[in-house]
């Protein structure tokens, strides 16, 4: 008989990862990923460059199928539940892509306004209320007309994050929100993030490298090691910085200090 | 006083003295840049293959009076050909920041094993990776076949997501925009069939043919034909460089993370757009190309507007218009399809968007050449 697999109930678990192996064609690039993601975290995914952080953040928001292993959402296990059931689980979701990924031929308020037109019965006065206020929340009041060509590379970035919080999702998914932004900028957004944490309540998954983000926001972590293709550490990052067993981590954590 | 600038620079030079006899001293000198080119290092490898064995390699680089890369790539290419013999040079001689360049060049060694390198395969097997590409193609191809017929199903049930604004938007730009293009190519078409056909007709005093001539031909070939080329090259291209664009900036991916079928969304809107707009635009040709004729043969033919109407409704039914119109909307469902298909498979760089235009629109070509001579041969066969 085969075991078991599935984790035991465990209420904070909100996303486990067990076995998760990645590869394009034959070509692995992770193998033997296991980690979990308590409710509330912000969960860092940190490694150096090329390591595979970006396509471990595909497989958890259900953009491409692991080689191997399963993802689960509380204890649904997302790549093998049905079609509808993904759309369901996808719904929670909200995804801040590496550029903001806005559709270019909408307006800042059409971006946002699109999720909750699709999946919400509101009239649309309602939503443009929620636009309003959602764009407010990240600083962009007063840009509702402006297409997403005509504003900045920050204020893109800010924008895709109202959409991403649109439809008040369970689980946001950030892929290195601090790229290309000047350090203040990045600063407020890690604000914004710890903001978000606390008034939403949301479980929050961060791919970045910026070691002043990861201590300032994650309490719990991944570290993929491109050599090993395979995770070495895991947990807090200000615990890992100090006291982890391996000195790849410790010299990451540290700037190549040993 | 003497300026450095004054002083006239000597070029780089190389000379080989044997101090001992199994010691070879390189003598570095000039201006090393790589304005002048880098020396041949063919007197170095003579030397150290030569019949007295060398055992030692040193360098001598007091003299040398600037340098640049073109000094440490001198130097890598007779280090490599030393290694080769088995020696390592002692740098000892060289300028301390060359020394320094060459450590770090040898810090991190190549690395292997990148699946990229020289190899070099044959004919054969390049024919056969080509073909292989091809037919990994295949299975995408019918995988967007059926995507594209699930998301129709969707469609007509009601369920599928798209905005109507956009379909009007993408109408207009692939309808009325498209009008100059196919008035200027039709009515050209028009006047050449008419002029060639007139040439032949007039050697039988059979003038009054073009109408029938021009007639048939613009509707039930090539107005639909013209048309579907015209919307290859305009829409089947655009389609693919805006979707491509962006699958480039992710918007494909965020609309998959939400739940948004791309299909519905995107690629419904451009299906629909072409279908409705191409039978009008098809019917559009003919008539324009049919006035063209009208012009030959008034201006060149003297045959009455009159005269010349009346041959044509007499040469025309509705089932000429029917075979051309099916034919215009059967192209535009294959440039939707073709255009879609490239924008969607795009990669993630401006090179890939580049690529897919071109893609799509060869594509597109090719889809209307083979359906033209298919469905000619069907309706043929059925005798209408």
């Amino acid at each position: 008989m085969t075991p078991d697999l599935k984790p035991q109930a465990q209420p904070e678990a909100h996303i486990t990862v067990r076995d998760l192996t990645m590869a394009y064609g034959d070509f692995v690039i992770q193998h033997d990923l296991n980690f979990m993601v308590r409710r509330g975290d912000i969960f860092i995914i940190m490694g150096g460059s090329g390591c595979g952080k970006s396509t471990l953040l595909r497989h958890l928001i259900g953009l491409k199928p692991p080689a191997k292993g399963q993802v689960y959402f509380d204890d649904i296990s997302f790549w093998e539940a049905e079609p509808e059931e993904q759309e369901t689980i996808k719904r929670g979701f909200g995804m801040l892509f590496q550029s903001g990924a806005l559709w270019s031929s909408l307006t800042l308020a059409e971006n946002v306004a699109l999720p909750l037109g699709e999946y919400t019965g509101l009239s649309p006065a309602e939503i443009g209320e929620i636009v309003s206020l959602k764009l407010a929340l990240v600083g962009l009041a007063g840009f509702e007309e402006f297409y997403p060509a005509e504003i900045s590379g920050g204020m893109q970035k800010r924008a895709g994050l109202a959409r991403a919080m649109a439809l008040d999702p369970d689980i946001l998914f950030f892929d290195e929100p601090s790229a290309g932004l000047d350090p203040i900028s990045s600063r407020r957004l890690d604000d914004l993030i710890l903001e978000l944490r606390e008034s939403l309540g949301a479980t929050i998954v961060v791919v970045t490298h910026e070691l002043a983000s990861i201590f300032t926001i994650g309490n719990n972590s991944v570290f993929l090691d491109p050599e090993s293709r395979t995770m070495i550490a895991g947990g807090d990052p200000k615990i890992l910085r100090t006291e982890s067993a391996d000195p790849k981590v410790r010299s990451f954590l540290n700037r190549g200090e040993p | 006083m003497t300026n450095p600038a004054d002083t006239p620079i000597r070029q780089a030079s190389v000379g080989y003295t044997q101090p001992e006899a199994d010691c070879l001293l390189v003598r570095l000198a000039g201006s090393w840049t790589l304005k002048e080119g880098i020396p041949s290092i063919d007197e170095f490898s003579r030397r150290i293959t030569g019949k007295t064995p060398i055992r030692q390699i040193r360098f001598d680089g007091r003299d040398i009076t600037r340098w640049d890369t073109s000094l440490l790539a001198f130097l890598t290419r007779l280090m490599g050909q030393a290694r080769q013999q088995g020696m390592t040079p002692d740098l000892d001689g060289l300028p301390e920041g060359v020394r320094r360049l060459l450590d770090l060049a040898a810090a991190v060694p190549p690395k292997q094993n990148t699946g990229r390198g020289d190899t070099q395969t044959g004919m054969i097997a390049q024919i056969g990776a080509i073909t292989l590409e091809y037919l990994r193609g295949a299975p995408e191809m019918v995988r967007f076949l059926g995507e594209v017929t699930l998301s129709f199903g969707r469609l007509l049930r009601g369920k599928a997501q798209f905005r109507r604004t956009d379909l009007l938007l993408i109408i207009q730009d692939v309808g009325p925009q498209a009008l100059p293009i196919v008035s200027l190519i039709s009515f050209l078409v028009g006047l050449i069939v008419a002029y060639m056909g007139a040439v032949q007709l007039a050697q039988f005093g059979a003038q009054i043919y073009i109408a029938n001539l021009v007639g048939i031909g613009m509707v039930r070939e090539m107005g639909a034909l013209m048309t579907g080329i015209i919307m290859a090259g305009r829409t089947g291209a655009s389609f693919a460089a805006q979707l491509g664009t962006m699958q480039v900036n992710e918007e494909i991916d965020a609309f998959r993370t939400l739940g948004i079928s791309p299909m519905d969304f995107l690629v419904m809107p451009r299906m629909l757009a072409l279908i409705f707009v191409m039978p009008l635009l098809t019917l559009y040709s003919d008539l324009v190309g049919m006035l063209a004729g009208l012009l030959v043969a008034k201006t060149t033919f003297d045959i009455g507007t009159f005269e010349y109407y009346h041959q044509t409704v007499h040469a025309l039914d509705l089932t000429q218009f029917a075979v051309g119109i099916s034919k215009g909307t059967t192209y535009g469902i294959l440039i939707a399809i073709a255009g879609c298909l490239r924008g969607m498979q795009c990669g993630r760089s401006a090179q890939a968007v580049g690529e897919a235009t071109t893609s799509a629109v060869v594509t597109s070509i090719l889809f209307i050449v083979v359906a033209a001579s298919v469905l000619t041969i069907i309706y043929q066969q059925l005798g209408i």
